[in-house]
């Protein structure tokens, strides 16, 4: 069904840059950032239980656990933006403003979806991805422009990761369904807004755009890069092992 | 209770407090929807504040309690996403409260809850609680507890 795997792919997203973020708890560079990390982390996994939920009722038989703890791999949808290692902080933070500024346009669009219940999970998730928004940008921004170490490191964070922003903007035939129905979101109209916002903070922080090569890409269909297995393996262990396990 | 009063729900659930804000209660708080009676069953409405806050899960558990200790067995929560939570939805005693307790109430301008200066700072946008951020005040260099404007 078109519209679960559309709703799955969103989830996805959620879902699997949460449990990376999660891995911050405790570790962060500071406690102010450790507490944000794991807030942004929080709200994802809030999104993503609501779109699980949401799944679970299209899909009439699997329950959101089952969909977050009983597939594999292959039958994840996220970015695979989302699913690349936390790396050192400045990784993390281009990672996450990347992401964000895509979150928040796509948001803005599916929270007129003419589906309901995605409508109103959009509008509830753009208010809290606004601020996702404000945080990783303000610390593109403190990196870039900060000392020569910290904009060396958050220039490599850019270059390496940049062949992961490609897979916003694809429209495969669901996406093109869902659009024309009314209820998917034109990722290909997001690009020169999302362009405009990195655009304007990269020059704000001494750093250098990428040059577009070539693009990552396959999460649509469920291919990934070699990181997914290990956190899924880690996210999955205790259902999988204690399948009777209760929250 | 069978007799679809709804009154007497709003009553109850008006002592079931916030789990991390316990002066002010899950109704003042706006995340109770709706009440009402139909084919002989509560249906309780609920909205989460943040999506990902883990007190909307102990704050149902907390209502279904509450309910059941007052003998009420027919009825259900239901969560609903539309219209999306804001603070806009606390009156004005309820901010009142939270001040008390040495939060600063959602507003536009930041008043430190100790001495009421309007000089803050902030020092983070995420605080212990999803909800919160962290100010320190420039008059009396208190820190404390913003609820966010959302």
């Amino acid at each position: 069904m078109d519209l679960l795997k559309y709703t799955l792919r969103i989830a996805d997203s959620s879902i699997i840059l949460g449990q990376r973020l999660s891995s911050w708890c405790s570790k962060g560079p500071t406690l102010e950032e450790d507490i944000a990390l794991s807030n942004l982390s929080l709200d994802l996994f809030g999104q993503a239980n609501s779109l699980l939920e949401y799944a679970s009722e299209l899909d009439g038989t699997k329950s959101a656990d089952d969909f977050a703890f009983k597939r594999n791999e292959r039958e994840f949808y996220n970015l695979q933006l989302t699913e690349q290692l936390n790396g050192h902080f400045g990784d993390t933070i281009v990672r996450h403003f990347f992401f964000s500024v895509y979150s928040f346009l796509f948001y803005s669009k599916l929270s007129n979806s003419k589906d309901e219940t995605l409508a109103a999970i959009a509008a509830k998730s753009l208010k809290e991805i606004k601020y996702h928004l404000t945080h990783s940008k303000s610390w593109v921004i403190r990196l870039g422009d900060g000392t020569e170490e910290s904009n060396k490191r958050i220039q490599k964070s850019l270059n390496d990761l940049w062949q992961f922003t490609g897979e916003f903007f694809e429209m495969d035939d669901i996406d093109q369904k869902m659009y024309k129905e009314g209820i998917g979101v034109n990722n290909s109209s997001l690009k020169s807004e999302w362009d405009k916002i990195v655009n304007t903070t990269l020059k704000e922080s001494n750093l250098i755009r990428p040059e577009d090569g070539h693009m990552q890409s396959g999460s649509k269909n469920g291919m990934h890069t070699e990181h997914l297995g290990h956190l899924l393996s880690e996210m999955q262990f205790l259902p999988r092992a204690y399948p009777d396990a209760e929250w | 209770m069978q007799n679809g009063k709804t009154d007497k729900i709003w009553e109850l659930l008006n002592t079931v407090p916030d789990p991390e804000i316990p002066v002010i209660s899950v109704v003042e708080l706006g995340v109770i929807r709706d009440v009402i009676f139909s084919e002989n069953s509560y249906i309780i409405s609920i909205t989460p504040t943040y999506s990902g806050c883990p007190a909307v899960k102990a704050f149902q558990d907390d209502i279904k309690t509450c309910l059941k200790e007052n003998n009420i067995e027919n009825f259900e929560l239901k969560i609903v996403y539309s219209p999306t939570w804001t603070t806009d939805w606390m009156t004005e005693s309820t901010k009142e409260k939270l001040k008390k307790y040495g939060i600063s109430p959602p507003s536009e301008t930041i008043i430190c809850p100790q001495c009421d200066s309007e000089k803050a700072e902030l020092i983070s946008e995420f605080g212990a609680t999803a909800c919160k951020a962290l100010y320190k005040c420039k008059d009396c260099l208190e820190p404390f507890e913003h609820f966010k404007c959302i």
